[in-house]
């Protein structure tokens, strides 16, 4: 056995430090990819003009555009609908960011412009084994390839930009091991949705949490960036999948993948970056996928979890008196009854779409429960870029949607973020697979059910909230 | 940023665990180019009824919060997004420092670059604050201890480079490039590796 044993957090970590931390200073951490949007940028740019600073290094800086971005079609003049002058602002002063800097930008009208998560993936930018980081929480998304990915702020993306460097002290780690498999019906939204509401919504605070077991093993890609991507709804910055032969036949031959005697020399070296045997984490926790069923949020935190037949929880069961206040204020927001079933639950609009679950497979997913049948709520799907519309409209989902009654629109983060006029009305229920459900997030008033793609499609077909598996059986 | 070394405030008190960062400061509102001028969207929804007028009941907008520059919250505040609007609201609105028995991993990471102290401390301290909204708090960073008006002094944490920063008045931007020299080193070693 190997006399020191490391897991995949401390080889990838231990690759990228600059200078070692000492106590009275952080690690100086080198960042191999940067990835930008217009929302949490424009102030670092200008920090950097102030102080006459370049962008360090150009080829490890991507940007694309997606949370004030309109996902409705460019109008017959060829102006785009934004929602605002100010969206149309924040997207120009973007393109000039880009221009000035140097920066290689993907925005609205290229062919592979996407939410940044889905895009960096399918660019074939994030690789196992790089430091990833993003002015947005959700870039634990990216740790689904073996790549250290998390969010950060904007002071800290002119850190980036000026100098490919961040200063971080070393994150614990948290083994999150999930044994068993997934029963039909269950997907890796209603696992990571089990996950926080087992560890709750703080409960990776300061740890990197890997994901382990076979039921970890036997997810896609797309499955493991839905499972990477929540890992911030539980108070983890980063959470990782270690690589294996299914992270390098998704990643081969993509824009940015190395090629020919590169990518076998990067294959050998991404096969040793699994975590070692008798390597240790600071905690664990573990579940049995086979007893998860589909998953639905009732509150207004992702930790509000339950079983898509389960109840909502009733406050006087909580002895602690924070969070019975918190479990009232989570049903008054809601409207919702105590101990009521989640199961008939009107729901208004289903949205379908975002970083979490806007990929290829998702929209699979929600064709399944849609084809042939009609939706009785407004339903908006949104691919998670150019690239997923495309493969599914030459699949055909596109006429599944429409067909259905569901709205078909242009890649964005749309109503996950309602940053582009996409969003719920005061009161209006919503069942959406986008990644958080706090109050107001999808529309002021608005009350966020969050569930699988599965999940929120029987919604719509249903016109309250269903159990996917009674829809798809003998399908 | 102006060197801190002593807060003394009254405290503004917040009790909701959990409090997102989508309720510091909703996304509607980060559309904006700069960081100035966010305090007025800080806690929109609850400050704000549907007409725009101020909601009376809630805890920041009573008489006797005006002027706190101490916000005493619940469990794990600023959870969600990496948006460093959050901080850049608190601060506009006057909040130098933010005292909860925990604080969100990225929020507190912004919070730090933007001389907003945050707080950490045990659950028994908190209970003191909670159950006393409007005392007068003294924090002092050197020290690192959290003063209530009781006496009663609580040691918090903080990272030391963080800490040294806001002391200072100097940011980490500065800090960063001056190790240019390792960061190349770093590159032309890596660039060499397989």
């Amino acid at each position: 056995m190997d006399p020191n044993p490391r897991t995949l957090f401390e080889k990838i970590w231990d690759a990228h430090v600059v200078q070692a931390e000492t106590p009275d200073t952080p690690a100086v951490l080198y960042i191999d990819l940067h990835l930008v949007h217009e929302v949490t940028s424009p102030q670092a740019f200008s920090l950097l003009r102030e102080r006459g600073l370049k962008v360090r290094r150009g080829e490890r800086t991507l940007a694309t555009m997606d949370h004030s971005t309109p996902t409705l079609p460019r109008r017959a003049d060829g102006s785009w609908p934004f929602v605002d002058r100010m969206a149309a602002a924040q997207v120009a002063q973007m393109e000039t960011n880009c221009r000035d800097f140097g920066v290689e930008l993907h925005g609205l009208g290229d062919p592979q412009q996407g939410v940044v998560h889905v895009f960096g993936p399918e660019m074939g930018a994030t690789q196992p084994g790089m430091t990833v980081v993003c002015g947005d929480s959700h870039t634990a998304t990216h740790g689904a390839f073996g790549a250290l990915a998390f969010g950060i702020g904007t002071s800290e993306v002119a850190h980036v930009l000026a100098s490919q460097c961040l200063l971080q002290r070393r994150p614990r780690t948290l083994a999150v091991r999930v044994d068993g498999a997934l029963a039909p019906g269950v997907s890796a939204k209603d696992l990571i949705l089990a996950i926080i509401a087992k560890i709750g919504v703080g409960g990776g605070t300061g740890h990197v949490l890997e994901y382990l077991g076979k039921a970890v093993r036997g997810l896609s890609m797309e499955a493991r960036m839905t499972l990477c991507n929540m890992s911030i709804e539980g108070g983890a910055r980063a959470g990782l999948v270690a690589p294996d032969d299914a992270t390098f036949q998704w990643l081969a031959g993509r824009p940015r993948a190395p090629k020919g005697a590169a990518w076998d020399a990067a294959v050998t070296a991404w096969r040793k970056l699994p975590t070692d045997a008798g390597a240790r984490y600071d905690a664990e926790v573990s579940l049995d996928a086979s007893r998860l069923e589909p998953m639905i949020t009732w509150g207004t935190n992702p930790g509000q979890g339950i079983p898509v037949t389960g109840r909502v929880p009733d406050p006087a069961a909580e002895k602690d008196a924070q969070a019975r206040a918190g479990v009232e204020a989570a049903l008054r927001y809601m409207g919702l009854r105590p101990g009521q079933a989640i199961l008939g639950q009107k729901v208004d609009v289903v949205f379908i779409g975002s970083c979490t679950n806007g990929r290829i497979e998702d929209l699979r997913e929600a064709a399944r429960a849609m084809k042939g049948n009609r939706v009785k709520t407004r339903t908006l799907v949104v691919p998670g870029s150019h690239a997923v519309k495309k493969a599914a409209e030459a699949e055909g989902l596109d006429r599944v949607f429409k067909e259905a009654g569901a709205e078909w629109r242009e890649p964005g983060c749309s109503m996950c973020i309602a940053m582009n006029g996409d969003r719920l009305e005061p009161g209006q229920y919503s069942v959406s697979t986008s990644n958080r459900n706090f109050e107001g997030r999808q529309g002021i008033g608005g009350r966020t059910l969050l569930a699988s793609p599965l999940t929120a499609a029987a919604a719509a077909v249903a016109g309250a909230v269903a159990d996917p598996r009674r829809m798809v059986e003998g399908r | 940023m102006d060197p801190i070394r002593v807060i003394e405030s009254k405290t503004v008190v917040l009790d909701r665990v959990n409090v997102d960062t989508d309720q510091i400061i909703p996304a509607r509102f980060l559309k904006v180019t700069d960081k100035k001028g966010l305090g007025k969207a800080l806690f929109s929804e609850w400050r704000y009824a549907p007409d725009g007028s101020p909601r009376p009941e809630f805890e920041l907008n009573r008489p006797e919060a005006q002027g706190c520059q101490v916000l005493v919250a619940g469990d794990n505040f600023g959870c969600g997004s990496s948006r460093e609007h959050a901080p850049w609201a608190l601060v506009d609105h006057g909040i130098r420092a933010v005292v909860s028995t925990r604080i969100a991993d990225i929020f507190r990471n912004n919070a730090l670059k933007n001389g907003l102290v945050p707080v950490v401390i045990e659950p028994a301290v908190h209970a003191k604050l909670v159950a006393r909204p409007g005392q007068k708090v003294r924090i002092d960073l050197d020290a690192q201890t959290l003063t209530l008006e009781d006496g009663t002094a609580a040691k918090f944490p903080i990272d030391a480079f963080s800490r040294f920063c806001l002391m200072n008045g100097v940011d980490e931007l500065g800090f960063l490039l001056q190790q240019e020299k390792d960061i190349a080193a770093y590159e032309a070693r890596r660039g060499k590796a397989p």
